[in-house]
């Protein structure tokens, strides 16, 4: 089959690929672009390890099509921190709070508590729990990584 | 002498004996010693099996038994 | 060490550092399984049995090699012969031979130039299959008429006349069960039964295998044990094992489900068969879900004899387990548990062994622990509600302490039951008010914990910082909790000690990050280890003084006169010896081989409130609470994560999980959709408490804590419900139309 060339600005920068019609875009961040943060945990858009911000919007990497980032921009796990590697506050926060063990759904609970946080930066814990209820993690029991975005939330609260 | 307690399924194979008493000084005698006194029990002991000496669970066959000891046969156990 | 020996005053263990794999985990920079890329790398993908059971009459992969770029198809032709025991088990399911025996058993794989290629060639594949009678449920696969999945495959404890898919039986116990039968008040028996629930570590399998025509070998892989895969793989093809090498990646959960090899070998086979590229495979999700480990489904009767005060007179369990077309299901382990907690004066424990058409169980989390736990812990606590007796009162009067018998025969050492319970009891959740169709749950459980085969190295570096290697994968910051125990016996810095999980080329043998061993055994082990490069150290510092090494001592990161008559030197510190070594002898370092002994056994007490619909028949857990043995919290924080994590998994063994065979023996919720496990407002906060009751067989007491967080919440959720509703399930999972179910028929609706 015919690869289609595609270009799209990930994580601030341009970037072009060359994509099978039938990859997802997750294969397009993972395999050409060699942005491997973001992880298959399902390829079905059952477990939010692959999330990513598509135009701001919070996506499943793995339910869009590589072809369907053309034009458009998305972010990463690997846009998170400055450019000078100064982490996200919500990157500090899983650290402080031990959010994480494996890690392998971090990436995914990170982008998508980004995304939360700007919309609703003032959330309850219930908003946090039903907002990240997309993002399966069989580690940690959600507990403390529920704490860390509470916690990252207020701090930029308060820093704002 | 060491009473080694058996678990009670391996009783076909030991004609009836659940505690057998074997001359050992480690697990390794000792499991030889059963697999002489009882020739059954070869395959048992072969699949692996774990002792445990006074409460603490043991895997080395070099690992020594003191005098007077209480010693259970145990099956190899496995973890997560 | 003994327990009153211990220094109470660490400085660094019992701290909640950093851990030192947290920066590449949050900036997607940690590489894991699939992550990995190799040049000239291949993709393969697997052929896998639509069917339950069948004969394969053919393969036929002439079209799938006729593509462009389609490079290699293995089958298990392409497998040596004549294996025996546990390694024809490990060949015959990671690719099946005349026989599959499950739905989602590989029978072929192919390698190419892309994944998706690959996809395409696999579907090109043609394989004929003779239908076979299958059976896929335990209680239907003990029936002496069932379908005989293996004819010849029970060991030598199945006496004569069992049903044909028993393979293994085991018995065992002590006194007498009709006198202590006799002696109680009320004696009650119920049966029981789980479903399979998969370990569902996020992170699907994933490896890159290369594999020459010399018999050398590489592999990068997502596993707990590179030295495992190393030796299964090797046995599965035929290779010499020393002639693998294999290289753990970050791992994405395993919680025993990566002790074991599946895709693996079938790398190596397509990477030979290839011309020696390597050859990437990564599983999908309902890959996983279908062919890698299971846990086992049980069928279990449990008799119970108490006196009205709650004295337990007796008990007896008889198990039934299926785990898959294989031998291998935790039946010891889950009947060993079983009555784990109470000192028993009379005990039978009966267990059956059964194959079924399923995928070969693999460890879960304390394997046959939850099981066990779910019917034994459920009886007690019924026969405590008849009484009218609290729940926690009755374990108390019958917990075991150290020195009682064990139901499984041995003493029990040093153990902290009675802390969790009274913990449990002290906590402000106990004593919390509940609601209407509100109900609280209390259940304890066990886990043995476990040493293992250990090579730990540690060596210092030449500006008196220090490096370990380690065997066992980092699954939940295991690094940390090493680094914390090296620099808290160096006297040094916790950043100054870099922890390394390193390549099977680099140290002995290891078992894997299983049996909650990593903290307890490699941790150990590395102890030891440092201790032998402070000895170097202070023989070091005693040369350039001009005295004797006995007359150094250790104090804060420094060599320094043991006393006044030793001399009068300031201290050398770490950084000075290090900094000097090439001249004073050369490398210093240490290291440790061995069977680390001293294991500590774990206990823990979980308390929960649900509240159940009664409309919907839907449970709400609104308060949990872990209380658990640990012996030292190294890194209490992730010690607290491995109680909340284990919590999580078995509320969603209890409410929700379980794997569900059709009529057709085929798996029908192979997805996360579909096998849904706890999400986020499922839950609320997990309440923790670390109980130490300090280990006496390690340097700093740890019992290890992996694996008993996941037994007690089966039972405390289902005594929860029974305590909301009236009533009982005594059958998992207890999803809102069971729950229904159960409440309709106490309420006669
Ligand atoms: S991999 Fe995309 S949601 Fe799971
Ligand atoms: S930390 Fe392992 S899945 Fe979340």
């Amino acid at each position: 089959m015919s690869k289609i060339h595609v270009t799209a600005t990930v994580n601030g920068d341009s970037v072009e690929f060359l994509a099978d019609p039938r990859e997802t875009l997750l294969d397009a961040l993972r395999d050409h672009l060699g942005l491997i943060g973001s992880k298959e945990g399902c390829g079905t858009g059952d477990c939010g390890a692959c999330s990513v911000l598509l135009d701001g919007r919070l996506v499943s990497a793995c339910l869009v099509l590589g072809v369907e980032a053309e034009g458009h921009e998305i972010e990463t796990i690997e846009g998170m921190a400055g450019p000078d590697g100064t982490l996200h506050p919500l990157q500090r926060k899983f650290i402080e709070h031990a959010a994480l063990q494996c890690g392998f759904c971090t990436p995914g609970f990170l982008v998508a508590s980004k995304a939360l946080l700007a919309k609703t930066p003032d959330p309850t814990e219930e908003e946090v729990r039903y907002w990240l209820a997309g993002n399966l993690c069989r580690c940690t029991g959600y507990d403390k990584i529920i704490r860390a975005v509470m916690d990252a939330a207020a701090e930029m609260r308060g820093a704002a | 002498m060491v009473e080694v307690h058996l678990w009670s399924g391996l009783k076909r194979l030991t004609d009836g004996e659940i505690t057998v008493a074997v001359e050992a000084a480690t697990v390794g005698e000792m499991l030889d010693a059963l697999t002489r006194a009882h020739p059954g029990l070869a395959p048992v002991i072969e699949v692996g099996v774990s002792a445990a000496i006074d409460g603490e669970i043991v895997n080395g066959r070099h690992v020594a038994i003191p005098p007077g000891a209480e010693v259970f046969l145990l099956q190899r156990l496995k973890g997560g | 060490m003994a327990k009153d020996e211990m220094n109470p005053a660490f400085k660094l263990i019992g701290t909640r550092v950093l851990r030192p794999d947290g920066l590449d985990k949050v900036t997607g920079r940690a590489r894991y399984g699939a992550d990995f890329a190799a040049p000239g790398m291949l993709f393969g993908a697997a052929v896998r049995s639509p069917h339950a059971h069948a004969r394969i009459k053919r393969i036929d992969a002439t079209r799938a090699l006729a593509l462009d770029g389609v490079k290699a198809v293995v089958t298990r032709a392409d497998f040596p012969t004549g294996l025996t025991g546990e390694d024809w088990n490990l060949q015959e399911n990671c690719m099946a031979g005349d026989v599959a025996l499950y739905d989602g058993h590989a029978v072929a794989a192919v390698a190419a130039t892309s994944a998706l290629l690959a996809q395409d060639a696999a579907k090109l594949i043609e394989v004929e299959y003779e239908p076979l009678p299958h059976v896929t449920d335990v209680d239907d696969a003990i029936k002496p008429d069932a379908p005989a999945i293996r004819p010849g495959a029970a060991d030598h404890s199945v006496p004569d006349g069992m049903p044909p898919n028993v393979v293994r039986y085991f018995e065992f116990g002590h006194g007498d069960l009709d006198a202590g039968f006799a002696e109680a008040d009320i004696v009650r028996a119920q049966t029981y039964r789980t479903e399979a629930t998969h370990q569902g570590y996020i992170e699907p399998q994933a490896c890159v295998g290369q594999l020459g025509a010399d018999g050398k070998g590489e592999m990068w892989v997502t596993t707990q044990g590179q030295w495992y895969v190393r030796w299964m793989c090797a046995a599965v093809l035929g290779l010499e094992t020393a002639q693998l090498r294999v290289t753990p990646s970050e791992i994405g959960g395993g919680f025993g489900g990566k002790t074991t090899v599946f895709i693996e070998p079938l790398s190596l086979a397509l990477s030979r068969k290839a011309g020696g590229k390597p050859v990437k495979l990564v599983m999908s999700r309902s890959d996983v879900l279908r062919a890698t480990g299971p846990t086992a489904s049980a069928s279990m009767d449990v008799k119970i004899g108490m006196k009205a005060d709650g004295t337990m007179t007796a008990g007896r369990a008889e198990f039934r387990m299926q785990g898959g077309a294989f031998p291998g299901s935790p039946l010891n382990e889950a009947l060993e548990c079983a009555f784990a907690a109470y000192k028993l004066p009379a005990v039978e424990h009966i267990g059956h062994e059964v194959l079924a058409n399923r995928p070969k169980a693999a460890a879960y989390r304390a394997p046959g622990a939850p099981m066990a736990a779910f019917a034994v812990e459920s009886l007690v606590d019924e026969i405590a509600r008849e009484l009218g007796l609290d729940p926690i009162a009755v374990r108390l009067k019958n917990a075991v302490r150290e020195g009682d018998r064990s139901s499984y025969g041995p003493r029990y050492k040093s153990i902290g039951l009675v802390e969790t319970l009274e913990a449990a009891k002290a906590h402000a959740n106990y004593a919390a008010p509940l609601g209407p169709n509100q109900g609280r749950g209390v259940a304890t459980g066990y886990w043995f914990n476990h040493n293992g085969d250990t090579s730990v190295s540690m060596a210092i570096a030449e500006d008196g910082t220090a490096q370990v290697s380690v065997g066992t994968p980092d699954i939940g910051g295991s690094r940390a909790s090493l680094g914390l125990m090296v620099a808290e016996t160096l006297g040094i810095p916790y950043e100054h000690v870099r922890v390394n999980v390193v390549e099977t080329g680099a140290l002995g043998i290891n078992e894997p990050s299983h049996g909650s061993r990593a903290t307890f055994a490699s941790g150990k082990a590395a102890v030891i280890a440092t201790e032998q490069a402070i000895a170097e150290m202070c023989r070091r510092a005693a040369a350039e003084w001009g005295i004797e090494p006995e007359a150094v001592d250790w104090v804060e990161g420094a060599a320094q006169p043991a006393g006044p008559n030793a001399g009068k030197f300031p201290p050398m510190k770490i950084a000075e010896i290090a900094g000097q070594m090439s001249s004073t002898g050369g490398p210093i370092a240490g290291h440790y081989e061995g069977l680390p002994e001293g294991v500590g056994a774990s206990f823990g007490t979980h308390v929960v409130d649900v509240e159940v619909d009664p409309e919907t028949g839907r449970t709400t857990i609104l308060r949990y609470l872990v209380v658990q043995d640990a012996g030292r919290a190294i890194h209490p924080a992730y010690v607290e994560g491995q109680f909340q994590g284990g919590a999580a998994q078995g509320i969603g063994w209890a409410l929700n999980e379980a794997y569900i065979y059709g009529e057709d023996g085929r798996l029908q919720n192979a997805g996360f959709l579909d096998y849904r496990i706890p999400v986020a407002c499922d839950l609320p906060m997990i309440d923790t408490v670390i109980v130490e009751v300090p280990n006496p067989g390690h340097p700093y007491g740890v019992r290890g804590v992996g694996e008993t967080g996941i037994t007690p919440p089966l039972p405390a959720v289902a005594n929860a419900i029974a305590a909301a509703t009236g009533a009982r399930l005594r059958r998992l999972p207890m999803n809102p139309p069971a729950v229904l179910a159960a409440i309709k028929a106490v309420r006669g609706g």
